[in-house]
């Protein structure tokens, strides 16, 4: 009861901030920080599950993990040499050899919630754990949001199995070992985009020297809102999170840099800090940064907050840099106090095509049509759905998609809210290179491209420097999918690399 | 029956019909709203008020004139993209804008076929043939004003009529090319200095507020300062053009114009030169068309002080009293080496160390 009322409070609170964004205590007090190159403005429709509490979707009766969902080595499972399946399932071997990642399942095995179900070793990747308790029913290929399909391990609900319980233990007796082995053995990877392998990210090598750790609370993409809320609920959570990383990296300095049009959220981290026990030792500081797309890039947020630029091709590493998602600092604290391996995650379900929008607790591996049930179906005018936010997301052909670990959101756009229409010839503006973050033309990377000279392209820097971050193809007047165009000319730089270097293995087997 | 039929019918149960139909592009999958239709019929409405004001001003005959010139780049448009098997693409008013410009650069008193020989020149020549909208290399009104100056010498550079502020607009109707009216203000400062223009006009600040506001003879849509102004400015604000073009070609010819202008060094009148002719229109509308001109803003500033330098070398040196459709016309085909020459800065080039 004085959760809710609490609730009430902070929502009122919260409405007035928000009609007055420009006179606000966040506003008025300070220069936004911000970084100077480029970027654009997308309409940021958050009002829809802004406001909208944590809920949690019941297990659904089975999940589907595929088995990569990180950075790193491959995961195939070796099909059994005896059995010639009719469709393309695989089956589990008994730890076949040769395969990167190890199933610790057979199947008809039972496994409860959390249970290790698959491991990468040492090797760069992530350990798998069973979102819910059941009967293990085989690998087969998944549809996948990016990959097409992708193997995926199903498990069927048994309604009797147990939930874990968690025993929360004080961080700070442990070694920096002791607290990698945590994030090791719970599986994160990096919530914000790729999928990093959160482990791998921080245990940096000795000889590399760094300062600063930045936080990404800034959730740029429109609709998206599941680290908002994470900074509401958890922003204790969040700064252990952030003191356990610190830690880890031997550093002093953090900044948490949070878009401008979440004031609650930094207040109530500024508040979080405040009542830090620590504060002596560690430094953070809640950076309000600019409402401006793409400001949550690491490029961007790293250059926000403090001044510095990453060179091309270098790590951010190399500038004394580490950064991380919010949302992941606060699985890394649940993983290194309560031992919680990463098998759920909040996702934001948002568009005028679904039924009821939410901020949604769910399993990983849960299939998008059991969360379209759940929320109560779609709209007969769903016109696409999106994996991810709508300037970097990917958009799927059908629901029967499981949720990743990297899965932010999951957007039911109408007709009117996406943009559909055919394009025409570039007439030369210049608005792409105006929005383009990182300096490039992508007009030009478009026009070699129709012209068939995609292999030229790589003088304008999109190699090393595009994330595709959809600045160009939003502001393009022409609206020429300037994305996609940009995806066939690295694919073609690609392609010729391999054919320059065939031509000169063919070259020196003659000169033999 | 088999597991995958079964779960085939499972799967065509739960799906209702519009979801085995969703659309998968490529992100982003929100765009802004400006569209190349948006931007072209808004820069056509910043040119509506010049248009109004030399109706009133030049009489009725400049909108017939204009009328002309846009329903004919339109058609001839429309004509040879058909003809050409090319997608028909007169909805995104870049042929209207041609039209509008085109007619706005020729005298108000010209025969009423000319415009549609200049709109051939214009659309077919210029734009079409070299790959439609976007493959131009000349401004296409200014290639169809040039044409039309080459080939009626007399009726262009002759047939210029006296403002009279009154609400015949019927006053030069029929009166023909025979009859020359008045002389442009360019012309007479050409030939009988600042003196010629005060007898005409009276005292300076006459001469500045009849400049200022459109009351003297020109061209059909060059007049008006204060009202292309206003159009630009329009285009300003709503980010449709950014200030480096028309403000370092403004600059330009107001520096040299002050500089080489009168008969001693840093004796010319600035402010003249800059309301005479048709600077303000060339600099908001002309120079600032997107396919011509580089999409750098250094580059931008390059082009601009280029075309303000060749408009007052022809201004003063040429033949001509008028020198801004070729001065950009001139610069156009240097927009391709300029963006070449001033690439935007990666993000990395400024990478700390």
């Amino acid at each position: 009861m004085n959760d809710l009322f609490a609730q009430c409070v902070y929502l009122k609170v919260y409405t007035n901030i928000k009609s007055y964004p420009q006179s606000g205590v966040f506003m008025a007090s300070q220069q936004l920080a911000t970084f100077p190159k480029g970027g654009v403005h997308p309409e940021e429709f958050k009002e829809i599950t802004e406001h909208l509490p944590i809920e949690i979707m019941p297990p659904p009766s089975e999940v589907s993990l595929f088995l990569k969902q990180h950075v790193g080595i491959s995961c195939e499972v070796v099909k059994k040499d005896s059995f010639i399946p009719p469709s393309p399932d695989y089956f589990l071997s008994d730890n076949a050899p040769g395969s990167l990642f190890e199933l610790h399942v057979k199947k008809r095995d039972r496994v409860n919630e959390a249970d290790l179900v698959g491991s990468v070793g040492k090797r760069l990747g992530a350990h798998l754990h069973a979102s819910i308790g059941g009967t293990i029913q085989g690998v087969s290929n998944t549809l996948h949001p990016m990959m097409g399909k992708a193997p995926a391990l199903i498990i069927s609900k048994d309604p009797e199995s147990k939930s874990p319980q968690f025993i929360e233990q004080d961080w700070k007796s442990f070694s920096k070992e002791d607290l990698l082995a945590r994030m090791n053995a719970a599986g994160i990877v990096g919530l914000g985009g790729a999928g990093f392998p959160a482990d791998f990210k921080v245990n940096v090598k000795p000889d590399v020297h760094l300062d600063t750790l930045i936080l990404n609370g800034s959730e740029c993409e429109p609709y998206l809102t599941c680290d908002h809320r994470v900074m509401l609920d958890y922003p204790r959570e969040i700064i252990e999170g952030a003191k356990i990383l610190m830690t880890i990296l031997g550093i002093k300095n953090c900044y948490i840099g949070v878009e401008a049009n979440k004031p609650d959220a930094i207040e109530r981290l500024n508040k979080a800090v405040q009542n830090d026990p620590d504060k002596k030792q560690f430094t953070i500081i809640v950076k309000p940064l600019e409402v401006k797309y793409p400001q949550g890039s690491a490029d961007q947020i790293m250059q926000s907050c403090t001044g510095r630029i990453r060179p091309s091709g270098k790590r951010s590493s190399s500038i004394g840099i580490i950064v991380q998602n919010v949302y992941t600092t606060k699985i890394i604290y649940d993983a290194v106090v309560f031992q919680k391996p990463f098998y759920e995650r909040i996702i934001t379900i948002s568009g005028k095509g679904i039924a009821r929008p939410a901020n949604l607790m769910v399993r990983i591996g849960t299939s998008i049509s059991d969360i379209v049930t759940y929320l109560g179906g779609t709209t007969p005018d769903l016109a696409r759905v999106i994996i991810g936010g709508p300037m970097m997301g990917f958009a799927i052909s059908s629901l029967h998609v499981p949720i990743t670990k990297t899965t932010a959101g999951v957007l039911f756009l109408t007709h009117d809210e996406i943009d559909d229409q055919p394009f025409g010839p570039c007439i030369r503006c210049g608005f792409c290179l105006q929005a383009c973050p990182m300096g490039l033309e992508p007009n030009n990377i478009s026009i070699f491209v129709e012209a068939g000279k995609g292999a030229q392209t790589e003088q304008f820097g999109l190699m090393n420097d595009c994330f595709e971050c959809g600045s160009c193809a939003f502001v393009c007047p022409a609206k020429r999918p300037l994305v996609q165009f940009i995806r066939l000319a690295r694919l073609s730089v690609e392609k010729a690399k391999q054919e320059k270097e065939a031509k000169l293995k063919q070259k020196q087997e003659e000169n033999k | 029956m088999d597991k995958a039929s079964a779960e085939k019918t499972i799967i065509g149960r739960v799906e209702s019909p519009h979801l085995s139909n969703l659309s998968v592009a490529v992100s982003p999958h929100i765009k802004n709203d400006v569209t190349v239709e948006k931007i072209m019929w808004t820069v056509s409405a910043c040119l509506m008020p010049p248009l109004i004001l030399s109706v009133f001003i030049f009489g009725f005959q400049t909108l017939i004139i204009t009328a002309v010139s846009v329903i004919s780049c339109v058609v001839i448009e429309a004509i040879s993209q058909k003809s050409f098997r090319q997608p028909i693409m007169i909805k995104d008013g870049s042929a209207v804008i041609t039209g509008l410009l085109m007619a706005y650069t020729i005298p108000p008193n010209v025969p009423y076929w000319m415009p549609i020989l200049g709109a051939f020149m214009a659309i077919f020549i210029t734009k079409v043939i070299m790959g439609g909208i976007g493959y131009n290399i000349f401004n296409p009104a200014l290639i169809g004003r040039a044409f039309l100056l080459a080939t009626f010498p007399v009726a262009m550079t002759a047939t210029w009529v006296s403002p009279i502020r009154d609400n015949n607009l019927f006053k030069y109707m029929d009166s023909g090319v025979d009859i020359i009216t008045t002389a442009t203000p360019l012309y007479i400062i050409k030939h009988y200095g600042i003196s010629g223009l005060m007898e005409k006009f009276g005292s300076m600040s006459e001469i500045y507020t009849n400049f200022f506001f459109g009351f003297r003879p020109g061209c059909i849509g060059e007049t008006s300062a204060v009202l292309i102004l206003m159009g630009g400015i329009i285009l300003l604000y709503k980010k449709y053009i950014t200030w480096h073009i028309p403000v370092s070609m403004i600059l330009t010819v107001g520096l040299l114009s002050w500089v080489f202008g009168g008969p001693q060094w840093f004796s010319g009148n600035p402010f003249i030169a800059v309301l005479s002719g048709g600077i303000m229109l060339g600099a908001f509308f002309m120079a600032t068309d997107y396919v011509t001109s580089p999409t750098m803003k250094t580059g931008q500033i390059i082009f601009g002080i280029g075309v303000g330098a060749l408009t007052v070398l022809i201004r003063l040196k040429g033949g001509y009293p008028e020198g801004v459709c070729y001065a950009i016309l001139l610069m156009n085909p240097l927009t391709p080496a300029l963006d070449q020459w001033f690439r935007p800065k990666r993000f990395s080039e400024g990478a700390t160390q």
